[in-house]
């Protein structure tokens, strides 16, 4: 049977993904000074894991990688091997790498083997340190002594069957009374060995009770079996594999053909045809009687021996390559999951809300089928139930797309474990509320923000350890990272207690970068906002944790794009506190209906902050900057959306017919000109480049009740773009 | 297992077929007419032919991209042929069709909507009957062509739907601002 | 046809399994885990279990010893997967009740093929 294993290959990369992240998970997990048990297991699982699946799909690479791993492993596992610092920082290195082999291999890329003969080395080196230093024999010495005993074996056997021309082999097998209950069935053996060739049996039955005293469920025949025909021993000895120990096995083999005499003993026979022979078999089972366990174990040291070998081979290679932990190792690589893990409950409910939309959809379809106007109310009904249905199937498709926030946070505890040795700074980090939940599509977009923020939290907020003892504070800073829902949004918090912003070095960066004069007042939440700005960095110098020339203003920009916003909040001397509100799908969205001509166009309701008439005695015109009206103490530049989108205006092009709807975007205020407020709905967010492409001030598309195509805006974008 | 292999494969194929430039022996065309001249689009292109119904504007585009319209829940842009063959503009009837196309490439299909006068008919070509386009003087950019053919004494231009709807191009078209 | 229980952790080894058992003609169920399987396995009769050995909540060896309790299964053939090195676990797993194993890497040939030896 030929079957196509890469069909499988999707699932065992996910899963290697997996194992991998709880791997890791475990090991940053670990203290040293109490090892829980537990988690080694489940380290050991992971590596356990992938190799058996990538030794079946046949990635060899892999499968012999995870061997070193999973070795190691099972040493600490046992119990025979100290768990260090050292170790975990190997182990670590040596998941990352795996994780980029594995990745490689997924997207059907070059793996880098120098990367894996480094890390193997380094694996190497550890696996092989307890060898020099503990009594018990070496991994190498152990390998030899086996590659010995197995070639003697070998070349027995390829002895044994060149020269001797045995055509059958009798085997006296007498199974203990057990060996039914392991599920062996002589029968089906015998039967197996039937294949191989001519079989004779003859049972003994002296031991069996008589029918009243006899316990079915044992086992008291033994048999004395022939079978005839070149087989090799192997073959027949793969038959009793399973029963060794459950049974008195002897195999010997019948050197000559037993003519027409049946079942004749070899002693009897032998002396006959090829005395020789004979002699040399009756030596074998007088001088050795303990023959039959040596070759029954045999085939286990042969097939022990390849993947215990091969280490050392790979370990020369690089043998004195330094244990170190790679630079880029805070370079997480994310893994978009191309397919979902949905809890069957949730796929229950499904199906439920199916079962109720057919049941009154098919009511509805026997009220249609006679339709008289007394029914009219059980239509309205009928209706009304399918709307109702159809919206409970649209909140649990949406459920099913939901993922718990911790496939995001679950990468973080390993960024700040790296980072902060790194940076020589005692850190924690907190996770709460990771069973959060959220729409994938966000989860994927979430995490470079995210990791953008905690590397700057570690970077810029958290203080040497020295400086924190001197200011009061514990030694050891604390990240907290938190999740929690608020009507209709997910809130995630980066809170640290670190040294705070201040917020006279922030003005005072801005002015000397021109970005505002030194006469601008500005209130905490503005000067904390000067971070946001498109070439603003306050820290001294760049580091390369969170210098690497991606600002916060593209932090703002990528949350902003998920539909979102971002604050800040900061105490000097305390700590700061991040906080990123984030739509729960992106799939749909609460809109704002507005009419501009004949269009009709949606304003995401998050980003409306109120909407307002005006007159145009109101207006501020400011000479080639467009206009401008006063809300407040606050001056807000005007977007006349008929103008910017090229839309015949209607008869309510002046300004006071129309309505300002005060919309913010990138922490920037602006009055969208409309000519009417239609109303407010939830609508489907369409993508527009699936066939088309991104058009400026579009963030994409919805279709309204009427089947026709509403555009659906993107306030910052409009104002970029009203800004050209 | 067999067997969904060997599905898998003859998908592909067709795959192949869709989207292969070259022109096979004989090839199905769907033919229309803008204004007195007649065009042809493989068949295997066209997905439904429609009739026109209003499209929701985008801004800032050329003038040819009407605007999108809902097609099944996907949102999809329509084209004006005859605006980007740069002909008369003619009024949208009742009786304007617009022809449903995939294009793309096995790896990323688009599906779009080109407005034409009306469909006339489905004709087979012979590969050796089709000769490369002339620069015969009309209003059209030979790229767009992949070649000439005649059907029953009357003039049929293939359209390499490909070139003529290329999003690349499409993407750096000059959007005028104001 | 037998029914087979196919008992893993690992989702793409479980579907290999099934994929392979079926194709041959097997009615197989999946379980993920000891736990799993034992209340699969006490649902309805199967007529051999494969089982990994290393999983989490419940292992193989553990299962096959709770199983060989119920006198349903006294008999029941029960191979594990297991890997290359596990000597140790081939012998605690024999001492469990086992009846044989399939020693991982395996390719379906090989699974169809053990599975002969166990299945009348």
């Amino acid at each position: 049977m030929s079957i196509d294993m890469s069909q499988f290959h999707q699932v065992f990369f996910e899963e290697c993904f997996e194992g991998l992240e709880a791997m890791e998970a475990g090991l940053l997990n670990l203290n040293i000074d109490d090892i829980d048990p537990e988690v080694i297991n489940t380290i050991f699982r992971g590596a356990h894991s992938i190799k058996g699946g990538s030794g079946t799909f046949g990635f060899n690479n892999v499968a012999d990688f995870t061997h070193i791993m999973e070795t190691l492993l099972d040493e600490m596992r046992d119990g025979r091997r100290q768990v260090t610092q050292i170790a975990i920082n190997i182990l670590l290195g040596s998941v990352d790498c795996l994780r980029e082999m594995i990745s490689s291999i997924q997207n059907e890329e070059e793996v880098d083997e120098s990367r894996v003969a480094q890390h193997t080395a380094d694996l190497d080196n550890e696996l092989n340190g307890l060898a020099e230093s503990t009594p018990p024999p070496s991994h190498k010495a152990n390998v030899e002594t086996i590659i010995t005993e197995t070639s003697e074996l070998v070349s027995n056997t390829s002895e044994a069957s060149d020269t001797n021309e045995e055509t059958g082999w009798k085997i006296a097998f007498c199974p203990y009374l057990d060996l039914l209950k392991t599920g062996n069935d002589p029968v089906r053996m015998f039967r197996e060995l039937s294949e191989l060739g001519e079989l004779t049996s003859l049972a003994n039955i002296q031991d069996v009770a008589s029918l009243f005293e006899m316990d079915p469920e044992e086992c008291n025949i033994s048999w004395d079996l022939k079978v005839m025909g070149d087989i090799p021993l192997d073959e027949i000895e793969e038959i009793f594999n399973w029963v060794e120990g459950d049974c008195e096995l002897d195999i010997q083999p019948i050197a000559t053909k037993p003519a027409k005499k049946t079942a004749p003993p070899i002693s009897e026979v032998a002396p006959e045809d090829e005395p020789e022979e004979a002699i040399e078999t009756l030596a074998k089972e007088a001088s050795q009687p303990t023959q039959p366990e040596i070759i029954v174990e045999q085939p286990e040291i042969s097939k022990e021996i390849e993947p215990i070998a091969k280490p050392p081979t790979t370990a020369t290679k690089e043998p004195n390559k330094k244990i170190q932990l790679d630079s880029d190792q805070s370079k997480l690589i994310v893994q978009v999951a191309s397919s979902i893990r949905v809890d069957t409950s949730k796929i229950d409910a499904l199906i439920n809300m199916v079962g109720e939309v057919v049941i009154t959809q098919s009511m509805l379809g026997l009220v249609g089928e006679n339709f008289t106007m007394d029914k009219v109310d059980q239509l309205k009904k009928g209706l009304a139930q399918l709307e109702r249905h159809t919206r409970d199937l649209q909140q649990s498709v949406m459920n099913v797309r939901m993922l718990p926030i911790s496939f995001v946070f679950s990468r973080f505890p390993r960024l700040v474990h790296d980072i902060s040795s790194k940076l020589g700074k005692k850190i924690e980090l907190k996770l709460v509320g990771e069973n959060t939940e959220i729409d994938k599509s966000v989860v994927e977009l979430i995490n470079d923000p995210l990791v953008h923020l905690i590397r700057n939290s570690l970077d810029h907020g958290i203080e040497m350890p020295a400086n924190r003892i001197a200011a009061g504070k514990p030694e050891t800073g604390t990240i907290e990272l938190k999740a929690y829902h608020r009507g209709g949004h997910i809130v995630i918090e980066i809170i640290d207690d670190g040294h705070g912003m201040d917020r006279n070095k922030l003005i005072a960066k801005a002015v000397e970068k021109g970005i505002i004069d030194d006469t601008t007042v500005l209130t905490d939440k503005q000067a904390y906002e000067l971070i946001f700005l498109p070439g603003f960095s306050t820290a001294e110098k760049l580091t390369d944790i969170s210098g690497r020339g991606v600002g916060m203003d593209v932090v703002r920009r990528n949350i902003e794009a998920l539909g979102g916003n971002i604050e800040i909040s900061s105490e000097l001397g305390h700590g700061t506190t991040i906080a990123i509100h984030l739509p729960l799908t992106l799939a749909i969205l609460d809109g704002q209906s507005v009419a501009v001509g004949d269009e009709t166009y949606i304003v995401p309701l998050v980003s409306i902050i109120e909407s307002i008439n005006i007159t145009e005695k109101m207006l501020n015109k400011v000479a080639g900057k467009g206009e401008t009206f006063r809300l407040r103490n606050q001056y807000i530049p005007i977007i006349r959306m008929h103008k910017i989108f090229n839309v015949q205006p209607s008869t309510k092009s002046k300004m006071g017919e129309g309505v300002i709807v005060v919309a913010e975007g990138q922490g920037v205020l602006c009055g969208l000109f409309v000519d009417d407020l239609l109303g407010q709905q939830q609508v489907v967010i369409k993508s527009l480049e699936a066939n088309y492409r991104r058009v400026d001030g579009v963030s994409g598309a919805t279709i309204l009740g009427d089947g026709s195509v509403a555009l659906i805006l993107d306030v910052p974008g409009l104002v970029r773009f009203s800004n050209r | 297992m067999n067997k969904n292999v060997t599905q898998e494969f003859e998908k592909k194929d067709n795959d192949h077929d869709r989207f292969s430039n070259k022109i096979d022996n004989a090839g199905q065309y769907l033919s229309f007419t803008l204004g007195k001249e007649e065009y042809g689009v493989d068949i295997l292109r066209v997905q439904e032919i429609r009739s026109w119904e209003p499209v929701s504007r985008i801004p800032n585009v050329p003038p040819y991209e009407k605007g999108v319209v809902n097609l099944r829940g996907s949102i999809v842009p329509i084209i004006d042929l005859r605006e980007r063959f740069k002909l008369k503009s003619a009024d949208y009837t009742l009786l304007t069709v617009v022809v449903v196309l995939q294009i793309g490439d096995i790896k990323k299909t688009r599906t779009m909507g080109v407005v034409v006068d009306s469909v006339s008919d489905v004709i087979t070509v012979d590969k050796a009957q089709i000769q490369s386009a002339p620069d015969f003087g009309t209003k059209i950019s030979n790229e767009f062509i992949n070649g000439l053919v005649s059907v029953n004494e009357r003039m049929v231009m293939l359209l390499d739907v490909d070139k003529l709807l290329k999003l690349e191009e499409l993407d750096q078209t000059e959007i005028s601002v104001f | 046809m037998a029914s087979i229980l196919a008992v893993d952790d690992s989702a793409s080894m479980r579907k290999m399994v099934t994929f392979t058992l079926k194709s041959a003609g097997y009615d197989v169920e999946e379980a993920v885990d000891g736990v799993d399987a034992l209340e699969k396995a006490q649902s309805k009769q199967f007529d051999c279990i494969i089982t990994d050995v290393n999983m989490p909540n419940k292992d193989g060896i553990t299962l096959i010893k709770d199983l060989r309790a119920i006198a349903n299964y006294k008999f029941t053939p029960m191979l594990t997967l297991t890997t290359e090195s596990g000597m140790e676990k081939k012998m605690e797993g024999k001492a469990a009740g086992a009846t044989g194993w399939i020693v991982k890497p395996f390719d379906p040939d090989q699974l169809l093929k053990t599975l002969k030896k166990v299945l009348g």
